[in-house]
């Protein structure tokens, strides 16, 4: 999916931003001329033409597919219906019902995935023994495959045979009906989520801090802060742009979130539960083009997600630049 | 230097115009060329693409046909589940290339390829032994493979007559009979079954059957209308079929009268061998799945008896076909294939060796089928029970959103029995998930 093809690409950036006093400058570019590098253009080609053909292709072909009434099995034909998709789709309570709970989703995995690895990586960033196998350890779940993790917790959560209402069970409450409820399938698939990616973060905010002068912290132990207060006012502080940069990015992630509730319903089912309490934008999409072949709405619906997470990257870079202009 | 640059930008040039060209090679093999061409015993390999288990080559129909017609070379390209298969059948559809010489086609999009899609199939009704053809499945077969003005797109494979599975052990315990005869006589209608259930769970633990989804979508068929009117136009919210399913189905979830599983998932699967329930609705091909879930652990705990209204009207839940698409290069040695392994002799194999009940009278009649007994099913004589049912199956008119509208009906059900939901809100819930997959 678009997450793990995109987060190592923007990480790298993330990662030469979060520590600018280190690193070196960039020599100057020299001067070439265009017939000089005509086999650099060679060697870079088939790359481009990839993305020419898998990703701007498919991306322009989208849009016009968004402007019609079509089904899967007619894609090359259909008609024109101009904005109409577009107006269905924000008049459609299922766009909205899913648009909720991608929200609420959002805001369950991404707060305690980042509070965690912040935590997480305050830890490891201590002198301890067995550091890199910690490390690796972390970033593990990372490197699992959304399928195989997912029917794993689905199993977990089972309502009759999972292993935690037997826990639960255990110790004398009551079992829990994960997939019915509204919040507590929400939870269940945040779960996934958060376990997925609390590591990668943390390895990313962990890198960010060996960046931070060790003289901060000295001073402020001079001035008498302990440990805690060091985190709040020195950590916290210097970590700012990662942690901007790993809000975003979970941010768009949770915007696309769509292999854990399609598999956490155990029967290929794409209404997101029994009363759509799970159905997310990215599920709906796949209903709409894969389970009822509404190609047209499917595109519709892609093409709103992807004005959403515009809106986001716009508004974080609203954000950084006002940062900056405040520090100047 | 310089020299092993220039043979890696050459490599490079080389892979990039193999990738330009890669995907313009299209066929342009000459059908109708081909067609007059037919020479029956030139050799020719076939591709039959088919989903789930068909089980053609484990009755061991290719192996035969071959040996029959040693130039023919047959090649099967199966896909597991029928909605993946389905949704790669579309795309070729639509780019109208890629197809196998024979596709599969089930029930639940067949309405759809007759539709949308009948100009790229053979048309077996304007075949010289069109007759012929016709009269060797039930009418209500041949008719759910053909379109409006007459052209039959598809060959009848399986169908899925409907009975009711119990567990015979559960039974017992409740102090309910367990001759199938009985049982049979226990539940004449629904309304009767419903109160069985009541009765059963008195004196069980356990759960009286395994879905309020068991009862919907075997109910829904036993309407003159399921989902749609006699023209394939979906009416959900006024077929009398929904009406009456959805009464008994709903009464049954918010009485608690189902484990409430989700037909298919994991837990549902699990549930099979741990004893959750003691019924389930089944069609002929359910028995497989029911042996397969439970493994030689649940043989002979299992019976088969009549289905509830079924003196009424039988059902049928299921069934495939098999299409030829016009375009493809070796159209009359596969017409000939797909006629072989629909035919009524090939059809008593099936169910002989795969347990798929038979779309031709004229199988269903064969000694073979009728006193074929199931052992997994305490020796229940399923050849007869089943069909029985196919006899009395009625020609429903089915419509290419039927697998959709179903789900929104039995997904409304589940949400019943777990939160509490109010028959008629989820049932007008139910119709705005439907509509949304009908429309739009």
């Amino acid at each position: 999916m678009t997450i793990a093809s995109q987060t190592p690409r923007q990480a790298l950036h993330g990662a030469t931003t979060a520590a600018p006093p280190t690193a070196p400058r960039p020599p100057a570019r020299r001067r070439t001329s265009l017939t000089r590098n005509r086999w650099g253009y060679a060697y870079v080609a088939p790359f481009f033409l990839l993305f020419a053909a898998f990703s701007l292709y498919p991306f322009l072909y989208t849009a016009w597919i968004s402007l019609h009434k079509t089904s899967l099995s007619n894609i090359g034909g259909g008609t024109w219906v101009g904005l109409d998709n577009y107006r269905a789709l924000l008049q459609s309570e299922f766009f909205w019902n899913a648009a909720r709970n991608t929200l609420t989703i959002g805001i369950l995995a991404t707060v305690p995935q980042l509070c965690m690895a912040l935590g997480l990586a305050h830890l490891l960033n201590y002198k301890i023994r067995n550091r890199t196998f910690f490390r690796t350890v972390m970033l593990m779940p990372y490197a699992t495959s959304i399928a195989a993790a997912t029917l794993v917790f689905a199993q977990l959560f089972g309502r009759d045979y999972g292993l935690i209402n037997t826990l639960l069970e255990a110790v004398g409450l009551e079992r829990i009906d994960w997939e019915a409820g509204t919040l507590s399938s929400q939870v269940a698939i945040a779960a996934i989520v958060t376990w997925r990616w609390t590591g990668y973060n943390a390895l990313i905010y962990l890198a960010a801090m060996q960046s931070i002068p060790g003289e901060l912290y000295e001073a402020a132990e001079i001035d008498g802060a302990n440990r805690w207060k060091q985190f709040l006012h020195v950590t916290i502080p210097s970590l700012r742009p990662t942690i901007l940069f790993t809000v975003v990015v979970s941010t768009i992630g949770a915007v696309q979130l769509f292999g854990e509730p399609l598999l956490f319903a155990g029967n290929g089912t794409t209404s997101g539960g029994s009363s759509g309490q799970y159905q997310t934008l990215g599920l709906l999409m796949y209903q709409q083009g894969w389970s009822n072949f509404h190609i047209g709405q499917a595109a519709t619906t892609a093409w709103a997600m992807f004005m959403i997470i515009l809106v986001i990257v716009g508004i974080n870079a609203v954000i950084s630049r006002l940062r900056t202009r405040a520090e100047r | 230097m310089i020299h092993s640059t220039k043979g890696k930008a050459a490599l490079g040039a080389a892979l990039a115009a193999v990738l330009l060209t890669a995907g313009c090679g299209g066929s342009d093999g000459d059908a109708a060329a081909d067609a007059a061409a037919y020479d029956p015993n030139a050799p020719v390999t076939l591709t039959v693409g088919t989903f789930g288990t068909m089980d053609f080559d484990n009755a061991g129909l290719y192996d035969e046909y071959m040996k029959l017609h040693p130039n023919v070379t047959i090649k099967q390209n199966n896909i597991a589940q029928s909605a993946a298969y389905y949704k790669s059948l579309q795309t070729r559809l639509a780019a109208g290339s890629g197809l196998d010489d024979i596709q599969g086609l089930e029930i639940g999009f067949v309405a759809d390829v007759v539709e949308n899609h009948a100009d790229a199939f053979v048309d077996f009704a304007a075949e010289d032994n069109a007759d012929e053809l016709k009269g060797s499945f039930y009418d209500w077969k041949w008719g759910q493979a053909s379109t409006e003005d007459g052209k039959t797109i598809g060959l009848g494979t399986d169908t899925g007559p409907q009975a009711m599975c119990y567990r015979k052990d559960l039974f017992e315990q409740a102090g309910l009979p367990t001759d199938r005869e009985e049982v049979g006589k226990l539940w004449p209608t629904w309304d009767a079954y419903l109160d069985v259930a009541r009765d059963y769970q008195s004196k069980s633990q356990n759960k009286f059957l395994d879905s309020p989804a068991s009862i919907f979508s075997s109910s829904v068929y036993q309407g003159e209308t399921a989902y749609n009117d006699a023209d394939g136009k979906p009416i959900p919210g006024e077929s009398d079929g929904v009406k009456t399913a959805w009464g008994y189905a709903s009464t049954a979830a918010s009485e608690g009268l189902t484990a409430n599983l989700s037909q298919f998932g994991d837990e549902w699967n699990a549930a099979f061998s741990n004893g959750a329930f003691a019924t389930i609705a089944c069609p002929a091909w359910m028995l497989g799945y029911i042996s397969s879930q439970m493994g030689d652990g649940g043989a002979g705990k299992w019976d088969v008896a009549s289905l509830p209204g079924s003196s009424e009207s039988a059902s049928n839940w299921g069934g495939s076909f098999l299409g030829v698409p016009k375009d493809g290069k070796n159209v009359e040695a596969a017409k000939d294939l797909a006629e072989w392994l629909t035919a009524p002799e090939q059809q008593v194999k099936t169910f002989v060796e795969a347990a798929h009940f038979p779309s031709s009278p004229k199988a269903a009649e064969d000694p073979e089928v009728v006193g074929a007994t199931n052992a997994y099913f305490s020796d229940a004589p399923t050849g007869e029970i089943f069909g029985k049912s196919a006899e009395n199956i009625k020609r429903t008119p089915i419509g290419p959103y039927d697998t959709q509208i179903q789900e929104a009906f039995t997904t409304a059900l589940t949400d019943i029995a777990s939160n509490g939901t109010a028959p008629d809100a989820a049932f007008g819930n139910a119709l705005k998930v439907a509509q949304q997959a009908i429309g739009g």
